[in-house]
């Protein structure tokens, strides 16, 4: 069922500022205000307006193939058990489930997002979109909602992303969408940002940008969390059907932190289910080797909030690093900052290598080829669920299918191979 | 706070426009194959530029992620990062040559920059403030974001001008001009630095917005973005209906780009800005 989402305590946020906490805000040029206040206030009407609920409903039904599958992963439990199991004890094990958003059309979690804001976009009649994208799975999504709804669709897009990400580029173009490739510093999801955003300033009164995650000024990081959190919506529905309780915790990686958001934020009221966050550890915690501001960063203002970020001293943006594009970037969305500091949610970080293990081990175990960024999730799952009873319930959020990452992943893992041969 | 306004009031006097070039900190850097290229002085272009007709002058901190600056200013600003350049090296170049140059000084920070300033926004206000700046802009600061900014502005004896948009609507311009100090900054189009602006919108348009503003407020008015010839200045300064009837013209793009080239080939960029702003303010 998708309705507005209900609004408990602790998911009484943000205050009409657009504050989580400390975090958050609308750090644009005036350019933008005037948008960024249009849209707010178009999101109010539909979000008190049952019609919009029901047609997104609709349409996550019978187009996206919405609800997706809440789904026992035994095997790779099992795995898990065998592989990790805590010295000097066995706790038993939790289950590992999956939330399978790799399900939903396009692959990814992403389009639960792009056909709202599209829906958002067509009220305040808007004729082209733009997005950015670090994996090409918002672009993507967004170049379907374009389609969709017959908008013109632009997606920026890193140069390096697209090298990495080129199935997603060839899928964009297929859909009818231009990706216009972004040249510039590092050539990754943070620069795409940078790009859309300066599109926005001189198309602003024609053209919605659909942020892909919930960054951004505000009320992107709300709106974004509210189309997200049908996933965990569905999840609690799904779990006290299966198994008469909610789970003993949930895991998703983080990278802008959209996925995490959507499952996260049904039961961010509910303290007995605890909720981890998992970054990108890249090669390791030094400066430039990873992208996790939540563990390595401090506060500082990015593409138009205050959150945590990876920052220099002199307070410029700091390289990162993550073999997976979606999640290589040096920012978060403001409330995975106020979730963190008032540790409602705990966020450790994985490192490439260890992803990368995680993604052959799921797609040997269970048949399912997770993305990148996925793997992510699924790496630390597979350190936690040991730790657990073996009556214990571990849910995962496996946010996106890994057909776009065969090819780099196969690179990867020849080269790692080559490095340290066995 | 008594220089920028007194400089004004002397334009006003004269009934003369003012021209406020903008520059970025440590661009071009200096670049000799035998060691690592460093940040440009900014002392040197500003001596250079305080006496070729520059009232007031913006200098812009470089950040790794402008959103508001097209090509020309983003890869300057990431060059002179890239060659070292920091607020702390710009605050100590500035106050060198800041007893010796008429001109107002106007820093234009990203509110990212002033964040990560030890002793934060208001700490780093009064840095700047020390080492000689009258005045700032924080163009990623909206009104909803500038309370703490302004009252460090305030509390340091500068100005602080935020932005009025050709989007902003009509009771938001009041409100944005009844906060300002200083002056108002008027954008003459929407979008991003270094794009022109058709020389018909600034008669028209921009002095439509030149107008709302002046309804609100007796603060001067600059008006920037796309403005890059003497002609276009003209257009800005001059009463309508020929012109905008603004108090100055902000013109930034067109320096930076001219500053780069002269620097590839060999020459000083100091005395390119210079010879470029005597030229635009032959359009006062």
């Amino acid at each position: 069922m998708t309705t507005a989402p209900a609004k408990p305590r602790l998911a009484d946020n943000p205050t009409p500022q657009g504050r989580f906490g400390a975090f958050g805000g609308m750090y644009v040029p005036e350019t933008l205000v005037a948008a960024l206040t249009q849209l707010t206030s178009v999101y109010d009407q539909a979000r008190a307006d049952q019609k919009f609920w029901d047609d997104l409903r609709d349409l996550l039904r019978v187009y996206v193939g919405r609800p997706t599958a809440l789904y026992p992963a035994r095997q790779l439990s099992e795995r898990a058990r065998r592989l990790f199991r805590p010295q000097g004890g066995d706790a038993g094990g939790a289950t590992i489930w999956f939330k399978r958003e790799d399900l939903a059309h396009t692959g990814a979690h992403k389009i639960n997002n792009t056909l709202g804001q599209a829906l958002l976009a067509k009220r305040m009649g808007k004729k082209r979109i733009i997005a950015e994208t670090g994996a090409g799975q918002h672009g993507v999504a967004s170049a379907t909602a374009a389609a969709h709804f017959g908008l013109k669709c632009d997606v920026y897009m890193g140069a390096e992303d697209a090298r990495r990400q080129r199935l997603n580029v060839t899928r964009m173009t297929m859909l009818g969408a231009r990706v216009i490739e972004v040249q510039d510093g590092s050539k990754t999801l943070k620069d795409a940002t940078n790009a859309a955003m300066r599109d926005w300033m001189a198309s602003v009164e024609h053209t919605h940008y659909i942020i892909g995650s919930v960054v951004g000024p505000h009320p992107f990081p709300m709106i974004v969390r509210d189309f997200q959190s049908i996933i965990g919506i569905e999840s609690k529905a799904q779990f006290l059907r299966t198994i008469g309780k909610l789970p003993d915790a949930v895991v998703a990686c983080v990278g802008g932190g959209s996925n995490a958001a959507g499952i996260f934020f049904p039961f961010i009221d509910d303290p007995a289910v605890r909720l981890i966050g998992v970054e990108a550890g890249g090669h390791g915690s030094a400066p430039g080797q990873h992208a996790a501001p939540l563990s390595h960063g401090s506060p500082g203002v990015l593409h138009g909030s205050l959150s945590y970020v990876l920052q220099d001293p002199a307070g410029q943006t700091a390289p990162v690093h993550s073999c997976s594009a979606g999640l290589d970037y040096p920012g978060v969305g403001p409330e995975h900052s106020f979730w963190k500091d008032s540790g409602r949610v705990s966020y450790t970080s994985v490192t490439d290598d260890e992803a990368l293990d995680a993604f052959l081990l799921l797609a040997r175990a269970e048949g399912i080829i997770p993305a990148l960024e996925t793997a992510h999730a699924v790496a630390h799952a597979l350190r936690l669920a040991p730790t657990m009873s073996k009556d214990q319930h571990l849910l995962v959020n496996l946010s996106g299918r890994g057909d776009k990452d065969v090819e780099e992943a196969a690179r990867l893992l020849k080269a790692r191979d080559e490095r340290s041969p066995t | 706070m008594p220089r920028i306004e007194d400089i004004f009031a002397e334009r006003r006097s004269a009934k003369k426009g003012a021209l406020m070039p903008f520059v970025v900190a440590g661009y071009p850097p200096v670049k000799n194959p035998a060691v690592k290229p460093r940040p440009m002085a900014t002392s040197e272009v500003l001596a250079a530029l305080d006496g070729a007709g520059a009232s007031v002058i913006e200098v812009g901190f470089p950040f790794s992620d402008p959103i508001a600056d097209g090509p020309v200013i983003a890869a300057a600003m990431h060059e002179a990062l890239e060659a070292g350049v920091t607020p702390a090296g710009i605050f100590d170049d500035v106050a060198s040559i800041r007893p010796f140059i008429k001109a107002g000084l106007v820093a234009m920070v990203s509110v990212s920059i002033a964040w990560r300033w030890a002793g934060g926004p208001r700490g780093f206000v009064a840095a700047a403030a020390r080492a000689g700046f009258d005045g700032f802009i924080f163009p990623d600061a909206p009104l909803e974001e500038s309370g703490e900014l302004l009252g460090a502005c305030r509390d340091a004896g500068c100005t602080a001008s935020l932005l009025v948009a050709p989007t902003s609507p009509p009771e938001r311009v009041a409100a944005i001009a009844g906060a300002c100090t200083g002056f108002v900054y008027v954008l003459a189009r929407t979008g991003i630095t270094g794009q022109a602006t058709p020389q018909g919108e600034v008669a028209g348009r921009v002095g439509e917005a030149v107008k709302l503003v002046r309804r609100s407020t007796d603060l001067p008015v600059a008006v920037g973005f796309g403005i890059t010839s003497a002609q276009d200045v003209r257009a800005v300064v001059a009463p309508p209906p020929a012109g905008a009837g603004a108090d100055a013209a902000i013109v930034g793009s067109v320096i930076v780009k001219r500053m780069g080239e002269s620097a590839s080939r060999g020459q000083d960029p100091s005395s390119a800005a210079a010879a470029l702003v005597a030229e635009l303010a032959g359009g006062l």
